[in-house]
């Protein structure tokens, strides 16, 4: 069953150990009793270092043996044909598997301080480990039903884990929100599945020669036509593309992402940021021989990079305008999911996962900065009611810098190297440079909201929040943080004292500031380290490359642009403290750019409506389509079985009027008639006329019957 | 074989059908007691499944043939024979049957009106599902058929909810046509070709023999009786599913017969249809199958999407998961059309994947279906009666266990991989999106909606803050828990190991297709 190379090496062999260990932490937190909270935390972060410690092993062996070695086992038998499915190891996998129990592990060990009050605690590390199992197996799959199936269940966790205060209302809307919209994109996902085994009966990835991304199936597919002028293997592509825009909250399914923040901040950092997100862009990474398959007309990567340019610029713009501090990195992080595609659609694997590598770090240390933000000021999360924590939290502040200034681009740092090269394939592109002017524009909007951001919570001094809203309170009530905390209380002022977060959430922040700063060096022009291992090259240290093909160029553009969008934020938000009650009129917004453009603050505060036309739209179409089945349910098809019914009913009454009106009087008549004759009889027998009678009379109604019965039939 | 090893020389079979009557009998003699009566029927029960397995251990899955075969003669002159006998697909059926019987009994804990009655119909009911799944001869096939269907009137007419008496009338009224519409056809075979036995029947069609072809020579009689017999066959099956349009009797009979029953015409009855149409309609038929193909996968993509939409449109959990149960068993459907589709040779494999799919997903839905309304009733129990979605709310706070295992219930239903709904679902659109890819895309419709509305049932009932009426409601006693651990594991078992069904119907899938070959 090994393929690849002949003796392949204890990891290899043992790959299925990395998503399986989690598992099975899941599996017994899951029976675990809701007490047993260190049995379920240590089992979650026990199971999740030794992933680790594997997926280092599989990367040493990835980097000693960079060609793919896969390992198919038969799953099912249908007719005279198996269904494999299998596990693979790759540089993308190597890479994606280190990232994704780094990352994990990490928020693991800070989701203990974050959740420590919480009262399903058991419950929480159980459904991250659920998650971890499924993320990694994503991670390992060597066919693409098996990757269907782990990012269902990654899907899942999602759901869950989003819906995890299931008691409040916005949470469990937010959760089916989740579930449903992403579903909608593995439909296309599924059906681009069968579409690509029926035609090359097979759906592992790799299979000495036969999976379905080796040359002769790709071959085949971009060779057969489809419809509206697209080869198979294009339609195929784009079906399955419909599952990544789903997972990784592309346009037109973004919405459901900036509602699952309402899931607690670990799981926004380590799902809806770092991991589950970029499955999509995981996804099309894995498939993309077929994405990038030599076929006639459309091609499938042209519409990965506008759709990932488009979500990149678009959901900036909205992220502008908001007031929550997780929905702000929420758009972010659609946005720069969007990056990414981009990235996959203009230049190849390498370009876009190395910055699915580094946003993985730098928007995992942003969430966790902004929990730690979160959990200091007592639940809050309107950065409107934030300002001057830059004193009171210096190591989230700190951190939370390092992560804004790699996410901004800022020479030097990690997200400037992948960012950049982003924007260099794009205007490299030959099919239009409108997407590397969505890019740059929406490198603009990034370093503008992320300095609105900073400058609202860590400078100026602290605002009152208006109102504590009750959800809030009794939120706050439930992590054990009575709002009247005297610990929390600050009483000179009687303004609740934000306070710097434990040590079991800060350390996590510096390792992870720690990546997000330095990362970016693995892959720069000069080194580009990252890119190629990916692509089975030696990379070489080459300071000339800086100088050729414009690179510098269009890092001076970048600098540029970043420099000039933090300067523009700071010239709105930094200037000048915040102040909720500076203004002369006490109602005017807040906002300065409010104040400027209220009502392009307003659509974009709005999230440009789009919610809201879904909602008149499409969901209210499907709404109606139930009603309608109900409605044809209940009137028309059961109306006809009741009219049957009634039909059937009619012609009983008639048949029993017949009976009673024609039927019995005559017997009533003969019965007299017997009883005259009977009463003479007796008189004449002394026997037991009743028996007598009674037959009679039986006899009677069944010829009486037969009569009628069989002149009608 | 090493161990224990089965006996061939006894007629297992026979002895299968009559443990419940003997059963059924025996809880009638049991004391007034409801605890007897349900202990009784218990034994009973076990000893059925008991039975089954043993069957099990003595099946040989690689050959796709009948075994356990009995046949004697019975009245010769009409071509009348005692003939029963299982392949993989039988004992399949014979395995769930026993187990949704068991699901049955214990969702029916708290029956305190003459139990002994009760428990006796649902043995006797039982008898009819072993009798069904097994006989191989037309007429007494067809009194199996008919057993099953008068205790399931009475369990429903007897102890049923507030509607009951309008829901068992339509109920039988409904499946008594469909049942006077196979009578009628078989006659009606029986006078073209002069034979009364499925086997035989289904041996003329693949020997080039249709049925269509003797009917249209029978003398005095007009070529349209051919389709005559198939829409009679076709009917009786069709209502036994259901199939939409013939499914409006399923809604208010399953939400007011006691949910004990609803298990069993869920779980198992509508089981019967799928595996007429299997053992039956697609043996006899297959060359007039495939002439009104397209109308038929039409019904099918219906009952698959227009169920999921008036599902969702449902505020009593017993008819969300009624409807629910159609577009499940839909599924099977458009596998089972999926698999006469004419084709090439070449698509073996994927006829093969499409009826393996819907074989699998009968066992599925039967496992998971049942258990869904074994946690209806459940709840029915603790909240006195009220089981409407707008009833509860926060539930998750208050009985965690419940929740958590009704959930990985409702996600088994979504088609949640991992789960057992998956495996059957992906092998019948594998199957079928080569095959007839129209309906198959239309048919997707329906796993998002099935998605919309069982997630409106855990958000509206699970999650939000609790209900103040039900802070009191008790969890899952540990005898409940005990009973419901080995469901819910067998449903992790088939998600992720479907092999283990797969394997004992395979070479029976197979045969089958040899026969239908066009």
């Amino acid at each position: 069953m090994i393929e690849g190379i002949p003796n392949p090496a204890w990891i290899v062999r043992n790959l299925w150990l990395i998503p399986v260990l989690p598992l099975l932490a899941a599996g017994l937190a899951a029976i675990a009793p809701q007490r047993r909270r260190r049995l379920s935390a240590s089992l979650a972060i026990g199971a999740m270092s030794c992933s680790l410690v594997l997926a280092g092993a599989a990367l040493a062996e990835a980097l000693h043996e960079p060609a793919r070695q896969v390992v198919n086992f038969p799953w099912l038998q249908f007719g005279g044909e198996w269904l494999r499915l299998g596990w693979i190891l790759d540089p993308l996998t190597a890479v994606m598997l280190v990232m994704v129990t780094f990352v994990s592990l990490l928020i693991f060990i800070y989701s203990v301080g974050y959740m420590d009050h919480d009262a399903n605690f058991t419950r929480f590390f159980c459904f991250l480990s659920l998650f971890g199992a499924a993320m990694l197996g994503v991670v390992v799959s060597n066919s693409l039903l098996l990757l269907f199936m782990c990012w269902e269940v990654v899907g899942l966790t999602s759901y869950l884990l989003i819906g995890f205060w299931y008691q409040k209302p916005e949470a469990a809307a937010a959760a089916a929100k989740a579930f449903i919209t992403t579903r909608i994109g593995d439909l296309g996902f599924f059906l681009g599945m069968l579409w690509l085994y029926g035609q090359t009966g097979t759906l592992l990835f790799y299979d000495h020669g036969a999976g379905c991304l080796e040359h002769s199936a790709l071959t085949m597919l971009a060779g057969r036509a489809a419809a509206l002028g697209m080869a198979a293997s294009t339609g195929i592509a784009l079906l399955i593309f419909c599952g990544a825009v789903g997972k990784s909250g592309q346009l037109p399914l973004h919405v459901w992402l900036p509602d699952a923040m309402e899931g607690p901040t670990p799981v926004s950092a380590l799902i809806h940021a770092a991991t589950m997100v970029a499955a999509g862009v995981f996804l099309i990474a894995r498939v993309y021989p077929l994405m990038a398959a030599p076929a006639a007309g459309v091609q499938a990567l042209t519409v990965v990079a506008w759709v990932g340019a488009i979500t990149a610029f678009f959901a900036a713009t909205i992220a502008v305008a908001q007031n929550d501090i997780k929905r702000i990195l929420a758009y972010s992080t659609v946005s720069q999911l969007g990056y990414m595609m981009l990235g996959l659609g203009v230049g190849g694997v390498a370009v876009g996962f190395f910055h699915l590598i580094t946003h993985a770090f730098f928007k995992a240390l942003l969430f966790l900065g902004a929990g730690s933000v979160i959990h200091g000021c007592t639940e809050e999360q309107d950065i409107r009611n934030m300002g001057g924590l830059r004193k009171l939290m210096p190591i989230t502040f700190a951190t939370y810098a390092v992560g804004t200034l790699a996410l901004c681009g800022v020479p030097l740092f990690s997200g400037f190297w992948s960012k950049d090269e982003i924007l260099h394939a794009a205007h490299g592109w030959s099919v239009s440079q409108v997407p590397y002017a969505l890019g740059a524009a929406g490198a603009l909007l990034t370093a503008f909201y992320m300095t609105r951001q900073v400058c609202y919570v860590f400078f100026g001094n602290r605002r009152q929040p208006a109102v504590v809203h009750p959800v809030l309170a009794e939120h706050a009530a439930d992590h054990g943080m009575g709002l009247q905390d005297t610990e929390f209380c600050d009483p000179a002022s009687g303004t609740h004292a934000a306070h710097e977060s434990p040590a079991v959430m800060t350390a996590p922040l510096i390792i992870l500031a720690f990546f997000a700063a330095l990362l970016g060096f693995l892959g720069t022009p000069a080194w580009p380290w990252f890119q190629a291992f990916l692509e089975g090259r030696h990379a070489a240290v080459d300071f000339g490359q800086f100088s050729g093909n414009g690179i510098l160029m269009l890092m001076a553009i970048s600098t540029a642009i970043v420099c000039a969008g933090l300067a523009i934020g700071w010239w709105f938000y930094g200037r000048r403290p915040i102040e909720n009650a500076t203004a002369p009129d006490p109602t005017a917004p807040m906002d300065p750019l409010e104040r400027l453009q209220p009502r392009l603050f307003h659509a974009l505060a709005n999230r440009l409506y789009v919610d809201e036309f879904y909602g008149m739209t499409v969901i209210r179409l499907a709404r109606a389509a139930a009603q309608f089945c109900d409605w044809l349910d209940r009137w028309v098809w059961n109306g006809a079985v009741q009219a049957v019914r009634w039909l059937v009913l009619g012609a009983a009454h008639m048949d029993a009027s017949f009976d009673s009106y024609v039927v019995n009087a005559g017997f009533d008549e003969g019965c007299r008639g017997v009883r005259q004759s009977g009463g003479m009889l007796s008189r004449i027998e002394n026997g037991r006329v009743q028996s007598y009678l009674r037959i009679l009379g039986a006899a009677l109604v069944v010829l009486a019957l037969f009569l009628v019965w069989g002149r009608r039939g | 074989m090493s161990g224990l090893s089965v006996p061939l020389s006894l007629p297992w079979l026979t002895v299968l059908t009559a443990v419940p009557v003997a059963g059924a009998l025996l809880v009638l003699l049991a004391g007034a007691k409801p605890a007897a009566a349900r202990g009784m029927a218990w034994v009973a029960a076990l000893a059925s499944l008991g039975v089954t397995l043993l069957l099990w251990h003595g099946f040989r899955p690689a050959w796709g043939g009948l075994q356990f075969e009995e046949r004697r003669p019975w009245i010769p002159s009409l071509g009348v024979e005692y003939h029963v006998g299982i392949d993989g697909l039988g004992l399949l059926m014979l395995l769930l049957s026993a187990v949704v019987v068991l699901i049955s009994i214990a969702a029916s804990a708290k029956v305190r009106q003459q139990p002994r009655l009760y428990f006796a119909l649902v043995l006797l009911l039982e008898a009819g599902l072993f009798g069904t799944f097994t006989a191989l001869n037309f007429i007494h096939w067809f009194f199996y058929w008919e057993l099953s269907l008068i205790p399931a009137f009475f369990l429903v007419r007897l102890w049923g909810g507030p509607g009951r008496a309008q829901a068992a009338t339509q109920f039988f009224l409904y499946t008594m046509v469909g049942s006077v519409a196979l009578l009628l056809a078989f006659l009606a075979i029986f006078l073209a070709t002069g034979h009364f036995d499925f086997i035989d029947l289904a041996q003329m069609v693949a020997n080039g023999q249709p049925i269509a072809g003797l009917a249209r020579n029978m003398g005095g009689l007009h070529g349209a009786i051919a389709w005559w017999i198939f829409w009679g066959v076709f009917l009786g099956f069709a209502v036994k599913v259901p199939i939409v349009p013939f499914h409006t009797w399923l809604p208010s009979t399953y939400a007011e017969a006691p949910s004990g029953v609803t298990i069993l015409l869920t779980g198992a009855m509508s089981k019967m249809g799928l595996y007429g149409l299997l053992r039956i309609l697609l043996p006899l038929f297959p060359g007039q199958m495939r002439q009104v193909l397209t109308p038929l996968l039409w019904l099918a993509v219906a009952s698959i999407v227009f169920s999921s939409f008036a599902a969702w449109a449902q505020d009593d959990l017993k008819r969300i998961f009624a409807y629910s149960s159609i577009n499940h068993l839909g599924y099977c459907v458009l596998g089972i059309l999926a698999a006469v589709k004419w084709s090439a040779m070449s698509s073996a494999g994927n006829k093969a994947a499409a009826l393996d799919g819907a074989i699998l997903q009968m066992v599925n839905h039967a496992l998971t279906a049942s258990v869904l309304f074994w946690f209806v009733a459940l709840l029915e129990e603790r909240s006195g009666g009220l089981r409407g979605l707008n009833d509860f709310g926060g539930l998750r706070k208050v009985m965690p266990v419940f929740c958590g295992l009704m959930g990985i219930a409702i996600f088994s239903s979504l088609g949640l991989p991992g789960l057992n709904g998956f495996p059957g679902e992906f092998l019948i659109f594998k199957g079928a999106f080569p095959l007839v890819t129209w309906a198959a895309a239309l048919s997707v419709i329906g796993l998002l909606i099935t998605a919309v509305f069982l997630l409106g049932v855990l958000e509206r009932v699970f999650y939000r803050p609790v209900n103040p009426r039900w802070s009191g409601m008790p969890d899952l006693t540990g005898r409940e828990r005990l009973a419901l651990a080995p469901a819910v594991a067998l449903m992790f078992v088939l998600g992720l190991y479907p092999q283990l069904v797969l394997g004992l119907v395979n070479q029976t899938v197979v045969h089958l297709l040899a026969g239908i070959r066009p």
